[in-house]
C-alpha cells in the first residue's frame, strides 16, 4: 500500500466521528482544539512546518480503526442462541417498513413500504416484505385453518394445513407488486425515495402447492369461460377474481416464504401466489377456491384496482403487472459522497416474463447504454441490474428502462398519460428520474 | 360441448379407470392412483359448510340470499354501526374515503357519472363508482362493520344498502329494498354504463395499452416537469435516519437545510448516526424500546393483560391504537391528557360506555353499552397507567 493511499482511508474518514452524537462530536473536536493549543504554546520552538510533519507521520502509521484494537477484538461475545430468531444487527434498524404520512387515517387499512433504497440482490427479507392490509392482520392457528374448493367441481374438498403440506410441494420465485405501486406519482413527483416510491413491491422463493393439482383433485372445470374465486378467512375476507390461465399456470397455494413459513403479515398460514399478477390477488388467509362462469365482480374488482380513463370510464379487470424497472441506488433522498465511480444499481422487473434488458441514462433520457443483468434472470421476478458510472460532480438525470423478453418496452410517464390521463392511481410503470446536483444530493423529478 | 369436456375431465378418467378396475376384480386398484398418488388427501366438504363460507353474491344474484330492509331500519343501523367511521351523511372523509356524494339525477338516468367525466368534483365516492349493486351488497355482508365483519343479517344488509341508496338520491325514503327489486335497483345506479373490460391486462399473452420506445441515442427529450417540492423533502421524515451508515450514499439529513457543494455534504454525511444504535448493546431488539413494551412490563402484568384481552375482545383497539393513532386517539395520548386528571377514571369509564364527541376530533366514539363498570374501570386503569 502507498502512503498516498494510507492518507485517504475512506471517502468520508468515517470513525471515529461516526460513533458519537453530534454532541459528543462537538466535544470531541473542542477537547482536541484545547490539546493542539497546549501542545503548540508547550512547543513554542516548534515550528509550523514540524507539526505537519508530525501530523504526517501519526497518518502515515494508519488508521485508529487497526492500530487501536476495539473491544469486540479484545473481549468475549455473545453465546450461541443469544436470540432463538435471529435480528439484524443494530446498525441496519434505519432499513425498516416504514408507513407513507398522511397517505392513509387508519393504520390496520394502510399499507407500509420495503425499504427498496437498502436491499441487495432479489430476495426480500421476510421482515421487510411490503404490507397490505385491509381490515389488520391476525396470527391463525394453522392447526385450525382449512382451505375449501368448491364450485364447478366434482368433488368440493376440505384441506387441512396438514393435508397441504403433504402434498408434493413446489417452489418460485416470484415478485409481489401492489397494483397501486408508485400510483402517488400519476399526476406529479410527491414522494421523496425509492421506498415510498416503489416500494410497495417485494420478491421472495414461495413455497407451495400448484392451484392447478388441487383443481385437478376435485374434478374443476377449467376450460374456457371458467374463473376462480379466491377469498381470505381474515374480516376482510378479501376476494378477486383469477384468471383460469394463471390458475392452471403458475398460481401456487403457497404456505412459505424464503424458507420459513409465511409472515402473519403475509397471511400465515397460507397465501395465494399469482406470479406477474397485482399483489391485491394474492389473497392472503386464504381459506376459499370457487370455480364459478362468470368473473365475480367484487369490491376489489369494482371499486378499486380499477384504472381511471380520461373520458371518467373504469377499466377493469387490468391485473397483469407491465414491464418496469427503478435506480435503488444512487436514488431520491440520498446524498453523493465523492466523484468518481459509482455503481448505478436497481430492479427490474415484467409480470409477463423475463427481464431482456435494461438501458440506463445519466443525461435524462437522451442517450442510454446497456446495465448488466446479475444471475438469477428468472421469469415474474424481481431481476437485480448494475452500470459503472463516474460522476464528474455535475447534474446528472439517472433513468432506467426495462424490456421484457416478449418485447414490451417500459414506458415514460408521459406516454402513460397519453392514454390513461392522470387521475389514474394502479398500474403505474414509468420509467422513473432521480436528479443529482452538484452537492451530491439526489432527488425525485419527472423528465421525459 | 360443456358435457364432453367434463366426461374427459382427469378425475373423471381416473374415476372410470378405478371402476374398470373394481370389475376386472379389484386385483389392481393401486394403479389407478399411482400417476397421482396424492389424489386422495383432503376430504369431502359437507353442505353445510359449504353453506357456511359460500357467502359471495355475482352480479347476476347467483348467491344472495332472500331478505328485505328499509331505508328506515337502515338509517337506525347507520346510527349505530356505521355513522362514526363514515359521517352522518356516508360523506365523511375523516376515516375512509366518501361512500356517497358526486351523482345526480342525470347520472340515474344515463349510468354514467358526468363528475367522474369532468374531473372537477373533489372526491370519488363510492356511489360514484359503483357500477354493480351485488358489489357493495356482498361487501358490507362480508366485512362491515369494519370492527365487527359479518355480524349483519341479511335483511340488516339490504337495509343499511337501502340507506346508503336513499342518500345518494336512488332510491325514496319510504323504499324497501329486497332480493325481488335488487335487479331493478341495478338499473338505477349512477354508473351502471361506467365500466368497461380490458383484456389486453388480464391475459399474459394479451398487450398492454402503452409502449415505451427502445431510443438508444440522442433521443428526444422534454424539460423537467415535477420535482419534490422543498416543503415535501422531510415530508416523510429524517431521511438520514432511513438508510444505511455505510456505502456509497448516505440519507439526506432533512432536519436541516439542503448543501449546495460536495464539501458540505461530505462534512454533514460524516455526523450521520444510528439512534440510539452505540448506546444499545448487542442483541438488543429494536421493539424494546417501544411504549406497548414498556407498560406491559410495569407493575401488574396480569391485570394490564386481561385489560388488554378485555379492549380486544370490546373492539376497542378496532379504532384505538396503544401507541399510534388509529380512528381514535391512542391509549397512551388519552394516559397523558387525563392522567393527573381529578376523577379521570369515573369520566373516561362513562365515556366508554356512552359514548363521547368532540373530544378528540370530529369522529365520535359510539357507545359501548355491553362494557361494565367493573371491566369499564379495569380498561381505563389500564389506559391511564400508560402515561409514564
Amino acid at each position: 500500500m502507498t502512503q498516498n493511499k494510507l492518507q485517504i482511508p475512506g471517502r468520508i474518514q468515517p470513525a471515529p466521528e461516526n460513533f458519537l452524537s453530534e454532541t459528543d462530536n462537538t466535544r470531541a473536536r473542542q477537547a482536541r482544539r484545547g490539546f493542539m493549543g497546549k501542545a503548540l504554546a508547550m512547543g513554542a520552538g516548534m515550528s509550523a512546518t514540524q507539526v505537519i510533519a508530525n501530523r504526517a507521520q501519526a497518518a502515515a502509521k494508519g488508521e485508529d480503526a487497526i492500530l487501536k484494537l476495539p473491544p469486540h477484538t479484545t473481549g468475549l461475545g455473545q453465546p450461541v442462541a443469544a436470540r432463538g430468531y435471529g435480528l439484524p444487527s443494530k446498525w441496519e434498524r434505519s432499513l425498516i417498513r416504514r408507513e407513507s404520512p398522511g397517505l392513509t387515517r387508519v393504520s390496520a387499512s394502510s399499507v407500509s413500504f420495503c425499504p427498496l433504497q437498502g436491499t441487495f440482490g432479489i430476495i426480500t427479507p421476510n421482515g421487510l416484505h411490503f404490507e397490505r392490509h385491509h381490515q389488520g392482520w391476525w396470527d391463525i392457528d394453522p392447526s385450525q385453518h382449512r382451505l375449501m374448493v368448491h364450485g364447478l367441481v366434482k368433488e368440493a374438498r376440505v384441506f387441512t394445513m396438514d393435508d397441504l403440506l403433504r402434498m408434493p410441494a413446489t417452489s418460485g420465485i416470484h415478485f409481489i407488486e401492489c397494483g397501486a405501486n408508485t400510483g402517488m406519482e400519476w399526476a406529479t413527483v410527491a414522494v421523496p425515495t425509492v421506498q415510498y416510491s416503489h416500494g410497495m413491491l417485494s420478491c421472495c422463493e414461495f413455497t407451495g402447492v400448484k392451484l392447478s393439482t388441487l383443481l385437478d383433485m376435485c374434478g374443476a372445470q377449467t376450460g374456457k369461460d371458467r374463473f376462480v374465486l379466491a377469498e381470505g378467512a381474515d374480516g376482510s375476507s378479501m376476494t378477486r377474481t383469477i384468471n383460469m390461465e394463471n390458475a392452471m399456470d403458475d398460481v401456487m397455494v403457497a404456505w412459505a416464504m424464503n424458507g420459513e413459513m409465511l409472515r402473519p403479515e403475509n397471511g400465515y398460514p397460507l397465501r395465494l401466489v399469482v406470479p406477474g399478477v397485482q399483489g391485491v390477488s394474492w389473497v392472503k388467509y386464504l381459506r376459499r377456491i370457487e370455480v364459478g362462469d362468470q368473473p365475480f365482480y367484487t369490491k376489489d374488482e369494482v371499486l378499486h384496482y380499477v384504472d381511471m380513463m380520461p373520458d371518467g370510464i373504469h377499466r377493469q379487470f387490468t391485473s397483469i403487472q407491465e414491464v418496469k424497472s427503478v435506480i435503488t441506488s444512487p436514488s431520491g433522498g440520498q446524498l453523493l459522497l465523492d466523484k468518481g465511480y459509482q455503481n448505478i444499481t436497481g430492479l427490474a422487473w415484467s409480470g409477463r416474463g423475463k427481464i431482456k434488458r435494461v438501458d440506463v441514462s445519466v443525461d435524462g433520457g437522451r442517450n442510454w447504454r446497456t446495465a448488466r443483468l446479475q444471475a438469477p434472470v428468472l421469469s415474474k421476478a424481481l431481476t437485480r441490474f448494475n452500470i459503472d458510472w463516474v460522476w464528474d460532480g455535475g447534474p446528472a438525470i439517472l433513468q432506467a428502462r426495462a424490456v421484457d423478453e416478449t418485447g414490451h418496452v417500459q414506458p415514460k410517464i408521459n406516454q402513460l398519460r397519453a392514454v390513461r390521463g392522470t387521475r389514474s392511481i394502479y398500474h403505474n410503470n414509468a420509467i422513473q428520474s432521480w436528479k443529482v446536483v452538484e452537492s451530491g444530493e439526489v432527488s425525485n423529478v419527472q423528465v421525459y | 360441448m360443456k358435457a364432453i369436456k367434463y366426461f374427459l375431465s382427469p378425475s373423471i378418467l381416473r374415476t372410470t379407470a378405478l371402476l374398470l378396475s373394481l370389475i376386472a376384480g379389484g386385483s389392481n386398484m393401486a394403479t389407478a392412483a399411482t400417476d397421482k398418488p396424492w389424489s386422495n388427501i383432503g376430504r369431502a366438504a359437507t353442505s353445510d359448510e359449504i353453506k357456511a363460507w359460500d357467502i359471495d353474491v355475482r352480479a347476476d344474484f347467483t348467491g344472495l340470499p332472500a331478505g328485505s330492509g328499509s331505508v328506515s331500519d337502515g338509517n337506525d343501523i347507520w346510527e349505530e354501526k356505521c355513522e362514526s367511521c363514515h359521517g352522518v351523511f356516508a360523506e365523511s372523509t375523516h376515516v375512509f374515503t366518501p361512500l356517497v356524494g358526486g351523482t345526480t339525477d342525470e347520472d340515474i338516468k344515463t349510468g354514467r357519472v358526468a363528475n367522474l367525466n369532468s374531473g372537477t368534483y373533489p372526491h370519488r365516492s363510492t356511489l360514484m363508482k359503483l357500477s354493480k349493486i351485488s358489489t357493495l351488497w356482498d361487501y358490507i355482508n362480508r366485512a362491515m362493520p369494519w370492527n365487527a365483519p359479518k355480524s349483519l343479517s341479511p335483511d340488516e344488509v339490504y337495509a343499511v344498502t337501502a340507506f346508503m341508496l336513499h342518500l345518494g338520491g336512488i332510491v325514496d325514503e319510504d323504499f324497501v329494498f329486497s332480493n325481488e327489486n335488487i335487479a331493478q335497483v341495478q338499473e338505477m345506479l349512477p354508473n351502471r354504463n361506467g365500466m368497461k373490460k380490458f383484456d389486453g391486462m388480464w391475459h399474459v399473452n394479451g398487450t398492454p395499452d402503452v409502449q415505451g420506445d427502445n431510443c438508444m441515442k440522442d433521443c428526444p427529450v422534454e424539460t423537467e416537469r415535477s420535482s419534490l417540492p422543498d416543503y415535501a423533502r422531510d415530508a416523510h421524515g429524517n431521511l438520514a435516519e432511513q438508510s444505511r451508515i455505510i456505502g456509497a450514499t448516505r440519507g439526506a439529513v432533512t432536519i436541516r437545510p439542503k448543501t449546495t457543494t460536495l464539501a458540505q455534504t461530505q462534512q454533514i454525511a460524516r455526523q450521520i448516526t444510528v439512534p440510539g444504535a452505540a448506546s444499545a448493546t448487542d442483541g438488543q431488539a429494536e421493539a424494546d424500546t417501544k411504549p406497548e413494551a414498556k407498560s406491559e412490563a410495569k407493575a401488574d402484568p396480569d391485570a394490564d393483560a386481561q385489560a388488554k384481552a378485555m379492549a380486544q375482545k370490546f373492539n376497542c383497539l378496532a379504532c384505538h391504537g396503544i401507541d399510534t393513532k388509529l380512528v381514535g386517539p391512542s391509549f397512551v395520548e388519552i394516559a397523558k391528557r387525563y392522567a393527573k386528571q381529578n376523577g379521570a377514571e369515573a369520566l373516561l369509564v362513562g365515556r366508554v360506555q356512552q359514548g363521547a364527541s368532540g373530544t378528540w376530533g370530529p369522529v365520535p366514539m359510539p357507545p359501548n353499552a355491553a362494557v361494565n363498570d367493573v371491566d369499564g374501570k379495569a380498561m381505563v386503569s389500564w389506559i391511564l397507567r400508560m402515561a409514564k
